[in-house]
């Protein structure tokens, strides 16, 4: 579909006047507040994550949910320039966690979110098919003509991490696909369409066996830094602040260190 | 007592249409259109869409006559399986063209090894989505235009000793002209607007697989206005087209 980002705009546009939780902090969203003492009291909070982020924050959601009876945590998973569009055309979120401070700047240049914090960082790693056929083991095979490789699109998070390490490396490498967003780049390479592509090492973790992940030094050139913000005009300000808290705090870090992601 | 509902529909179609006209930079407009990234995009999109809307033709239209002409057993379900593009959501429409013709797929492994075919990532990849997506709409039309054209007249020519392929060019082509017309409009708008399945089947890479509607969904990443242009852009050439050859086919005799 030519405006299929736009429909999904749209859509979110008419879920906010359809739930009637526009940002104008009026009317029923004053209900979804939990009480200052901490008892959860059914209250919703929506998260807007980066896609690298899956996993990990759908299994703080559920912290979340278990320390806080009665509340309940929703996700919105996508790029994280796309949810920063979304937010920035009123998308009733609560929450916005980005995979680089570029698209993070996105919102708070609307004046849409408080000072966001860092609260992880994602290296790159270079992704091959479990069975290596092009026998890819360092950055430099990559530029080899041979060599079927996908990156991420500039424009995301993931592809910009990839131009720097290359950069850094002196490369010169042309893939034959830039992909949407680091999953798609991944799906890629699990189907084994592509001999190698640059992605997060926590993707290569999170795909368990299916690709083979292969460090190399000048990843330290193009570390990703994940901001985490309470946006402003969130529905749901205090469950939203203790959401954040929770990614923050060593529970929080123990999930994401597990995942692969390195501390800020 | 129609008109209410008919203006509801109306607006409801021509109301997002009229919001990105109203959003659209006009000003930098110009200068957006004439970068060489953007008529590099549109001139493959034309290109793939009419290419596969060519192949949809070919296959396409004996496809429909075999379903609204002969009787098997299963005719049903084949109809059926014809349309599951439709429905499937074009990303997993994507895969399971890669599962298929990619380079682990059942038939692309054997294109590899046999011919040295690869299709994901080529521009002949982009047609083969497209074209997958886009052919239910043409079967479809096709199938009805034959159901409704008058048997007769086929009936007379056979009776007269006209061969299967005779009658069909000579006589059934003809009668369903604005069908196939109508047909191929529809699978080839379909085509020009492929998106999912495209970039997860062919890829996107400037030159060879990124079409319009992959450049729109990149820039809206980063600059939203860029986007609108190259909808505006899409649309309008999508339109003027459908538009000139709707006056020159479907006012058929």
């Amino acid at each position: 579909m030519v405006t299929g980002r736009l429909s999904r705009r749209a859509a979110a546009f008419a879920a906010v006047l359809l739930l009637g939780t526009a940002g104008c902090g009026a009317g029923p969203t004053a209900a979804t507040h939990a009480p200052a003492d901490g008892g959860g009291g059914g209250g919703k909070v929506t998260v807007f994550a980066a896609a690298s982020l899956t996993e990990t924050f759908t299994a703080l959601g559920r912290t979340f949910e278990a320390a806080h009876p009665g509340t309940k945590v929703t996700f919105n998973f996508g790029s994280s320039a796309t949810l920063a569009q979304q937010i920035t055309q009123g998308a009733p979120a609560d929450v916005f966690a980005a995979a680089s401070p570029a698209t993070m700047k996105t919102v708070t240049d609307a004046s849409l979110a408080a000072t966001p914090a860092t609260f992880a960082r994602n290296k790159l790693q270079i992704a091959v098919p479990a069975d290596n056929p092009a026998k890819v083991d360092e950055l430099k095979d990559l530029a080899d003509p041979r060599v079927k490789v996908a990156l991420c699109a500039e424009q995301v998070p993931c592809g910009a991490a990839a131009v720097k390490a290359l950069d850094a490396a002196g490369l010169k490498v042309t893939p034959v696909t830039l992909e949407q967003d680091v999953k798609a780049t991944l799906t890629k390479v699990e189907l084994g369409e592509v001999d190698a592509a640059l992605v997060y090492r926590t993707d290569v973790i999170a795909a368990a066996g299916k690709v083979r992940g292969i460090a190399f030094p000048e990843a330290d050139q193009a570390v990703n830094d994940y901001p985490i913000a309470v946006l402003t005009k969130a529905p749901a300000g205090d469950l939203a602040r203790r959401f954040v808290a929770l990614v923050r705090s060593w529970q929080g870090a123990d999930v994401l260190a597990e995942a692969g992601f390195e501390a800020p | 007592m129609l008109v209410v509902p008919a203006l509801a529909g109306l607006a409801f179609l021509v109301l997002p249409l009229a919001g990105l006209l109203v959003r659209a930079p006009w000003a930098t407009l110009p200068r957006r259109l004439a970068e060489p990234h953007v008529l590099e995009a549109l001139r493959l999109s034309l290109v793939t869409a009419t290419v596969a809307t060519a192949a949809c033709l070919l296959l396409g239209v004996p496809l429909a006559w075999l379903l609204a002409r002969t009787d098997f057993p299963g005719r049903r379900v084949v109809r059926a399986l014809v349309t599951v593009p439709l429905v499937l959501p074009p990303v997993v429409g994507g895969v399971a063209l890669l599962l298929v013709l990619g380079r682990r797929g059942l038939l692309g492994q054997w294109l590899e090894s046999s011919f040295g075919v690869t299709l994901p990532f080529t521009t002949a990849g982009v047609v083969v989505a497209e074209a997958f997506v886009a052919m239910p709409f043409l079967v479809i039309s096709v199938e009805g235009a034959l159901r409704a054209a008058d048997q007769r007249y086929e009936e007379a020519a056979a009776t007269l000793g006209a061969s299967r392929w005779t009658v069909f060019r000579r006589v059934t082509l003809p009668l369903i002209m604005p069908g196939v017309v109508a047909g191929a409009v529809l699978c080839w708008a379909r085509a020009l607007g492929e998106f999912g399945a495209t970039i997860t089947f062919a890829g996107n890479f400037p030159g060879t697989t990124r079409t319009m509607p992959l450049a729109v969904y990149l820039a809206l990443e980063t600059e939203p206005e860029a986007a609108i242009v190259l909808s505006l852009v899409l649309l309008a050439v999508s339109v003027v087209i459908l538009a000139s050859l709707r006056e020159r086919w479907v006012s058929a005799p």
